[in-house]
């Protein structure tokens, strides 16, 4: 990839005033979708996202059903008018990958063997597009999971970085994503300590990966505490402070 | 930490509850020393071990659970009932017909129709298949009519509340009489179709709010109750004082603060005796 501009200024500042380790602003709202089991409604910068997530229900078609766990299913889909020209509606190359990647992220903290011979459908649709929607994704899939009551070991939470300017970053938006040098989404669970996806898009010598690595990481624990008061919030409401004083 | 320590606290899934030689009991896990919860509710130390009332979730059968179910459809040696789950019961013939039966001689569709609601007791569950369902109980069997509704099947142990003090008060004020499936589904009869659905309000009210304290009060002034105790206040040391001295609303309120939570604690161990 080649840069034509540069990404920071001099003053450190990235394309949207943030510094080398600030997150965009993150906003979850748990309940969203009334007819699901659990849902939950991101806004990640200008990441617009709702997870919904319904079961453990009964598979179907049956014969898909695993006699030892729950089969997971996620789709991944962007809305025709989530991006600047219109996407065709039809699942993409892309959006088949990124639902089996989140698939994949979100299975390491469910607790399938729980619920056998059933089925818990994950569905998320992007609304509005910016970069780094399936990180956003994946941490407001895990939200509407847990909404939902599956059993879960942990929360996934999930955060990117990358390399813009020779300089490693976090949390890289859309034009750093085209612009910029690497893109690395994680997705973590805080309390396991545990990695359940990583990709990378470009070129990263091994400091700049550990250090990518580990800010994505960092990252990832920000949005996880931001995800716990989104869950207590619908949850206890502004009791919550109160009882846990107790 | 020993078990007692263990205050009542929220937790999300993921959370340590504690550490150390407990036993771990409903929605939690043991990772090397810790406790974790699975699930979003309320963590407090039982009789059991460590656990985690659930919050929210779908109906997940369990063996003597009481369920009202629906059934959908049969085959010539069972019954197939929707119990509100992923799962689906399974009501054999011999259960309704007794061991003599005979596929060839018995018309099922005479006993049970499809669309028929039963009140069932789980009899066998593993997992590994579907749910076994029997109506050959005191109370169970086919419900001839009434007012169907689902709530969550997290909310039913607030419906019955403390000793079924919750579904009693709903029941007198609207002379109706409520049947509840530990699945979520809820039958209503009752003379009055205006105690039907004033009932079928209060019940929705519950659901919505069941986390909130004081409900029962609220409850209360929905059904347009007068606001006296019914439940005696339990002698409690100083309690009993405070309550000797200070007549009016300030004591009910400290009551059914206590009640609530004392109803939170227990509900859970209350669970099945309703129906």
């Amino acid at each position: 990839m080649t840069q034509t501009r540069n990404l920071i200024d001099e003053n450190g500042r990235r394309t949207d005033g943030r510094t080398t380790d600030e997150l965009r602003e993150i906003k979850i709202t748990v309940g969203v979708v009334k007819n699901a089991d659990g849902s939950a409604f991101i806004e990640f910068g200008k990441n617009k996202i709702v997870a919904a997530v319904y079961g453990p229900r009964e598979v179907h078609p049956k014969h898909m059903a695993l006699p030892d766990r729950c089969v997971l299913r996620c789709r991944y889909h962007m809305s025709p008018f989530s991006t600047d020209t219109r996407k065709n509606p039809a699942p993409s190359r892309r959006e088949i990958e990124i639902s089996k990647v989140m698939r994949e992220a979100l299975e390491p903290a469910l607790m399938l063997e729980d619920y056998p011979r059933a089925a818990i459908d994950v569905f998320v649709e992007v609304l509005q597009a910016d970069g780094g929607s399936r990180c956003a994704g994946i941490t407001a899939a895990s939200i509407a999971l847990a909404d939902a009551g599956i059993n879960m070991r942990d929360i996934v939470a999930s955060c990117a970085a990358g390399k813009v300017d020779e300089k490693i970053v976090l949390d890289i938006n859309d034009t750093e994503d085209k612009e910029g040098g690497a893109d690395m989404p994680v997705a973590y669970m805080p309390h396991l300590e545990q990695v359940t996806l990583l990709q990378l898009d470009g070129i990263l010598n091994h400091e700049q990966f550990n250090e990518c690595v580990d800010k994505a990481i960092k990252g990832c624990e920000i949005v996880y505490e931001i995800q716990r008061q989104a869950l207590m919030q619908k949850y206890f409401g502004n009791e919550t402070e109160l009882k846990e004083e107790q | 930490m020993g078990m007692q320590e263990i205050k009542r606290k929220f937790v999300v899934p993921g959370d340590r509850i504690t550490e150390g030689n407990v036993r771990p009991s409903m929605n939690v896990i043991k990772l090397g020393n810790a406790i974790i919860a699975t699930r979003i509710g309320i963590a407090e130390a039982g009789r059991d071990g460590i656990k985690v009332i659930p919050l929210s979730g779908v109906y997940i059968p369990r063996v003597n659970d009481i369920v009202i179910g629906k059934i959908t459809d049969h085959s010539s040696l069972s019954w197939e009932v929707d119990i509100n789950s992923c799962f689906s019961g399974h009501l054999p013939a011999q259960d309704v017909f007794g061991r003599d039966f005979s596929p060839a001689r018995d018309d099922m569709g005479r006993q049970l129709a499809i669309g028929d609601l039963i009140t069932a007791r789980i009899i066998v569950f593993d997992r590994t298949r579907d749910p076994m369902l029997t109506i050959q109980d005191k109370d169970l069997g086919k419900i001839p009519r009434g007012e169907f509704l689902k709530i969550s099947a997290t909310r039913v142990p607030r419906l019955i509340g403390k000793r079924g003090s919750m579904i009693q008060t709903i029941e007198q004020a609207t002379q109706t009489r409520v049947l509840i499936g530990q699945n979520g589904i809820v039958v209503v009869t009752g003379r009055n179709p205006e105690g039907i659905k004033l009932a079928v309000r209060a019940i929705r009210m519950v659901e919505e709010e069941a986390h909130t304290s004081n409900l029962t009060q609220r409850v209360k002034v929905l059904l347009n109750v007068p606001d006296t105790i019914t439940t005696t206040p339990q002698p409690t040391e100083g309690g009993t004082s405070v309550t000797q001295i200070e007549k009016g609303q300030k004591v009910e309120e400290l009551q059914s603060n206590i009640q609530d939570v004392e109803e939170e604690i227990e509900e859970e161990l209350e669970k099945g005796e309703k129906l």
